[in-house]
């Protein structure tokens, strides 16, 4: 698969995850590609960190005053509302966002992320993330299953974390990864790849599941 | 009443080893107009309080601040979109402290709200939380970490609309920081698009009480 179809089958698959109704923070890439893969009966309500809940689709003419979390122009759905930082990050903190989507730099058996530092090079901040993956109920990785060939998912994260244990779940191309108490199970596979090319790009042991399915996308 | 005056006057109160909030998030929301006065006073050796680091493709706004050299001290989020701030911090000449935007949201707000401190479970096992020195509770069986108020001898906010009495309201983001940081700060000054007369109570975002000085942004 080329790269950009590779970004289009994970956020494909991620968009299966949602149920109409529910309350959803896409980080910034990949996830916010979801939205255009949602069934026609699943409408999410966005949740925009910078101030909005229920974000709208990208406008025609942009409005200065209306950006999403990355900062580009955005619009209000019908039913949305504007808040403040604290209001939002108080949605975030208290429970009332059902699922956030976002990158990883790496990810563990444990659940442990880290998506903010790589110390000595890349430090952008972790923005609103860290509150994100502790406040939302579920927290999906979304991300290549490796980077040029070196493994994303381990058995320990060595970067400083975002926070400890908070993934629920990880959607690569190469398969659909659940976060358990025993290690990380894999429940979908990608048809074009074996287990064992799967566990090979992983620097985890996988828990194959018993139920192991095709990723349908 | 909220006094009116120009974007110079309200720069002019901004002194050297100050504290300042600037709120806006990214371009969106931020009290551009002062914030170029105070970039042009000269003031030095600021400490910053602001989301992120601004975005260099906009000529005016808190990343002019830092370009200028004036900023001693950044505490932020996200300072990705401004290479300078992470080229400056790594070559010592600007201290940046990363905080979390939930836990900087509450933080403001603890310190304008009369609060000591905010216990919350962002950041914990992570390089900004215990291992940063910061006091670990357990609260019915669940940690939390504690996070201290900040407070600030000066506000720099943005609103769209602000009245004569200094009631604001606003359109879009543009809420972001601006609503906590109005509360967290001795002086409070406000740049608004349009000045009106009176803004129905039913829509103040702001109350008046807390906006010292309004500076007309001219936007409208």
């Amino acid at each position: 698969m080329e790269k950009s179809e590779i970004k289009k089958y994970i956020a494909k698959r991620v968009a299966k995850e949602f149920h109409d109704g529910d309350v959803v923070n896409l980080g910034i890439g990949l996830p916010t590609m979801v939205p255009a893969f949602l069934p026609d009966d699943v409408k999410v309500i966005l949740e925009a960190e910078n101030g909005m809940v229920g974000a709208g689709a990208k406008p025609e003419v942009a409005d200065p005053c209306i950006s999403d979390a990355g900062g580009s122009p955005a619009s209000i759905a019908t039913g949305g509302a504007f808040i403040d930082s604290a209001t939002s990050f108080g949605l975030i903190r208290g429970g009332h966002v059902d699922a956030t989507v976002l990158g990883a730099l790496q990810v563990d058996e444990k659940g442990n992320l880290a998506n903010w530092i790589i110390p000595g090079k890349m430090v952008p901040g972790m923005g609103g993330a860290m509150d994100l993956v502790v406040g939302a109920s579920n927290v999906i990785v979304a991300m290549e299953h490796t980077q040029k060939g070196n493994h994303k998912i381990l058995k320990e994260c060595t970067l400083p974390l975002t926070a400890k244990t908070c993934v629920t779940k990880i959607i690569t191309e190469m398969g659909v990864m659940n976060v358990t108490d025993k290690g990380l199970e894999l429940v979908e596979i990608n048809p074009e790849f074996t287990v064992e090319q799967v566990q090979e790009a992983t620097g985890a042991t996988l828990i194959i599941s018993p139920d192991l399915k095709n990723i349908e996308a | 009443m909220a006094k009116k005056i120009t974007a110079q006057e309200a720069a002019a109160l901004v002194k050297d080893g100050m504290t300042v909030m600037v709120g806006g998030f990214l371009s969106v929301g931020g009290a551009n107009e002062v914030l170029h006065a105070v970039a042009e006073s000269g003031v030095k050796n600021l400490t910053v309080i602001c989301n992120d680091g601004g975005q260099p493709k906009f000529e005016h706004g808190v990343q002019e601040l830092i370009h200028n050299g004036q900023v001693a001290h950044l505490i932020a989020t996200h300072i990705g979109v401004n290479p300078e701030v992470g080229q400056m911090m790594n070559a010592g000449t600007m201290k940046v402290t990363l905080v979390p935007q939930g836990s900087m949201a509450e933080k403001i707000r603890a310190g304008g709200y009369g609060l000591g401190g905010v216990l919350t479970p962002t950041g914990l096992g992570t390089p900004v939380g215990e291992e940063a020195g910061k006091p670990v509770y357990t609260i019915n069986g669940k940690e939390y970490l504690f996070e201290e108020p900040l407070h600030a001898d000066v506000a720099i906010c943005y609103g769209t609309q602000c009245d004569q009495y200094g009631n604001v309201r606003f359109h879009g983001t543009t809420r972001n920081f601006n609503v906590v940081m109005a509360t967290a700060a001795d002086t409070v000054i406000l740049q608004a698009d349009e000045l009106v007369d009176e803004i129905n109570p039913d829509d103040v975002i702001i109350q008046g009480i807390l906006v010292d000085y309004v500076v007309d942004g001219g936007a409208k």
